[in-house]
């Protein structure tokens, strides 16, 4: 068996290709005129540059934290460039036939129309197309609803009080190495506004900010829902996108006041880099929601690219009764690192947590999941429920469990499952057996494996994953 | 249909089959029965190319094609149908995605379009029917949770979906009772044609009853060491094994 499943896994990615060389970047180096020169290029105020250099003083002195089960080189931060231009029209590929065809052959698999492959792969389009209708009526529908969906320098420029009192507040300038280096470069990311009582009308992707190809590699997010309001966030595409930077450090913040919901599910299927661990993009992100009294925040996560990824979408349960959840599916193959998981901080009474971790492991990688429930003096009749479970695909692979559990309150309740599961040879057998060829077997056995993840995933996005999936396990032979 | 010529096959270095001779023509209902250990599962297993199971010698051709050159789907796809002695759980996978699936794949083998959703639900829900399973099950995850005699049924159901040419069914009767045997019986009934054919494997006559075989063979350490009509597993049922001993120090 083991042959044959490492012949079905050991494909390659079907997204990478060589980029050309870009012009309008920033040499690489960090100092504080390179923030400034960010800044200014962002047409900032004066006190989004201030709040930047502090966080820049702040990481300074910080170091690269090493906890994580994971294995990489050190990482050169001056070596980096921190300010890339998206790629002007003339730089792009003016059209499908420029793209890596095994690029085109993944949006074929994943049955991505013809129009939106040309935005996915950066094809120069200065023509009137399809989706830009779409677009427009998009916005249209938001802003009849008051919605506010825009880059976040524009919200920047535009809306700096909702900004200003905000930004920071659910992960600080100084929280964590990764996210004090965010807060000084980040170039761009999604700002999101869901007014008193308003439940926004359509989902929101990230996709639909089609103008926004380059969101570049700080990501900055940050989303509001106000008191009684709903909003559901689509970060990412089942697509791979083109991507050239190999730091991404991303940070998010959601701020769920009173009675709103938040529900955040991501995609992720960045160029996790060849067979031998060479290449592949590198994933630090802070990602984290305040829920206040009966808010909701629901993270939902499908993690397949990257060659490491350090992730935990957490969430401060803050107000009574504020509920958090947490679904993910990481898949890792080759030499992927996966350390990711999450945090479920109880502070309020009755505050409840879930969550479902199910971590898939083939070839040399190796999948961690870290999670901490922390249960504070105050919560009262909280509870936690956790499941963790992992499957394991062939014998060269890795699992690991790290749950961390923290009671100060004797009337919290935490449970935790955990499994360990093979794909084994009595399944492999009874498809292959009913006419299934061995990649549709192994994609079919770990899709069920994660069927309680992808249930949470909104409709289409949920068969994508599917499909995403089945691709990322996928031999060279398509 | 199906010809096997002096089949020798090991299982973890030991030889189980040893020389095994059977020709199965089209439409023929072909009994083996033998006692425990004597290769039964084993001949399944090789016929279905299940990777522990390695041919050191012998020829198997089915439909004029040499099987043994055939991959494991590539033989379900070819029409080659095994119903497990003990059937295994693949959780979250639903019977009908599972089901869907594996027609369609046999289907397009066979040059044939993929069943519409509204057709494959007519047909799967005919199959429950026949077979007994509730609706329901059709949800479920493959084998998961289901009793015994439920997951010989489902079995079953597969292979009314499935539509194999040679359809081995191993012990597709153990452990059920009399009502679910007759329910196995029949759905195996409802599927026998001129141009479909069976290897029922047993431990025990009183399926034959049901299913009644063209030939009984018994097989004993790894050989067919005799061939004959429904008789024979009367034969059987009266006197058991213990005259194989016999036959085995005589054939010593
Ligand atoms: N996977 C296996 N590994 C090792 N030995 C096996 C395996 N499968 C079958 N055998 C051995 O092969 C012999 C025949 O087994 P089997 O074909 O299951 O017999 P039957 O179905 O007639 O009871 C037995 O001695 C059994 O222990
Ligand atoms: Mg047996």
């Amino acid at each position: 068996m083991s042959e044959q499943i490492e012949q079905a896994i050991s494909r390659e990615y079907e997204a990478g290709f060589v980029s050309d060389i870009e012009s309008d970047t920033f040499p690489p180096g960090l100092d504080e005129d390179v923030i400034r020169r960010i800044s200014k290029m962002k047409d900032e105020p004066e006190w989004m540059l201030e709040w930047r250099l502090q966080a820049f003083r702040s990481w300074q002195k910080m170091e690269e934290p090493d906890w994580a089960h994971l294995g990489y080189e050190p990482i050169d931060y001056q070596e980096i460039s921190y300010y890339s231009a998206p790629k002007s029209m003339k730089d792009r590929p003016k059209s499908l036939d420029e793209v890596d065809p095994e690029l085109l052959r993944t949006y074929e698999k994943l049955g991505i129309p013809l129009h939106e492959q040309e935005v996915l792969a950066g094809v120069a389009m200065d023509v009137v197309f399809d989706s830009v209708s779409v677009v427009t009526t998009f916005r249209e529908k938001l802003a009849e609803a008051g919605v506010i969906f825009c880059p976040i320098s524009e919200a920047i420029r535009e809306y700096p009080e909702l900004v200003k009192k905000y930004l920071g507040t659910v992960v600080p300038r100084t929280d964590n190495f990764f996210a004090a280096l965010n807060s000084a470069v980040f170039t761009d990311g999604s700002f999101v506004y869901i007014p008193k009582g308003v439940r926004c009308p359509m989902e929101l992707s990230t996709y639909f900010r089609i103008n926004e190809l380059n969101t570049g590699q700080f990501e900055r997010t940050l989303i509001v829902a106000e008191e009684g309001s709903y909003v559901s966030y689509l970060e990412g595409c089942t697509a791979p996108m083109r991507d050239e930077n190999q730091l991404h450090a991303a940070v998010v913040e959601l701020v769920a006041l009173d009675n709103s919901e938040i529900k955040y599910s991501t995609v992720q299927n960045w160029y996790p880099g060849d067979e031998n661990g060479v290449g592949g993009i590198y994933n630090f992100v802070t990602k984290r929601g305040v829920a206040e009294t009966n808010a909701k925040i629901s993270w939902t996560q499908v993690e397949t690219g990257s060659a490491i990824t350090w992730k935990y979408p957490s969430c401060i349960l803050r107000g009574d009764n504020s509920v958090g959840e947490f679904y993910s599916v990481a898949l890792t193959r080759a030499r992927q690192q996966a350390d990711t998981g999450t945090k479920m901080i109880h502070l309020g009474k009755n505050t409840t947590s879930t969550i479902i971790s199910k971590g898939i492991s083939a070839g040399n990688s190796s999948n961690a999941y870290r999670g901490l429930v922390k249960m504070g003096p105050n919560a009262d009749g909280a509870r936690n429920f956790t499941e963790c479970d992992s499957l394991l695909i062939g014998d060269t692979c890795a699992a690991h469990t790290f749950p961390y559990i923290e009671s100060a309150n004797p009337s919290a309740i935490v449970e935790h499952e955990a499994t360990t599961s093979t794909v084994s040879d009595d399944q492999l057998f009874l498809c292959q057996q009913r006419g299934l060829d061995i990649e549709k077997a192994i994609s079919m056995i770990v899709n069920g494996f994660c069927k309680d993840v992808f249930r949470e995933l909104p409709m289409e996005f949920a068969v994508e994953a599917g499909k995403l999936l089945e691709i990322s396990l996928e031999g060279s032979v398509g | 249909m199906l010809k096997i010529e002096g089949l020798h096959a090991n299982v973890e270095g030991n030889e189980i089959l040893k020389g095994l001779d059977m020709t199965v023509n089209p439409g023929e209902v072909h009994a083996i029965m033998g006692p425990n250990g004597a290769g039964k599962s084993t001949l399944g297993y090789v016929l279905s190319a299940r990777e522990e199971y390695e041919v050191t010698a012998g020829k198997v051709s089915f439909k004029e094609q040499d099987l043994l050159e055939l991959e494991v789907d590539e033989r379900a796809r070819a029409g080659v149908f095994l119903a497990f002695q003990y059937p295994v759980e693949i959780p979250g996978v639903s019977n009908m995605e599972f089901l869907k699936e594996s027609v369609n794949a046999v289907r397009k083998e066979r040059g044939q379009e993929a069943l519409t959703a509204a057709e494959f639900l007519k047909r799967a829900k005919e199959a429950c029917k026949q077979v007994n399973l509730p609706l329901d099950f059709l949800k479920r995850g493959v084998n998961e949770g289901f009793s015994g005699g439920e997951k010989k049924r489902n079995e079953i159901m597969q292979m009314i979906m499935l539509e194999p040419t040679l359809c081995i069914l191993d012990e597709s009767d153990s452990g059920l009772d009399i009502d679910a045997l007759k329910v196995v019986a029949d759905g195996v009934n409802s599927q026998r044609s001129d141009d479909r054919s069976f290897i029922v494997i047993t431990h025990y006559q009183r399926l034959l009853d049901f299913i009644k075989p063209d030939f009984v063979h018994i097989l004993a350490d790894g050989k067919i060491v005799k061939s004959g009509g429904p008789e024979l597993a009367k034969e059987v049922e009266a006197s058991g094994y213990a005259w194989l001993e016999n036959h085995e120090e005589a054939s010593a």
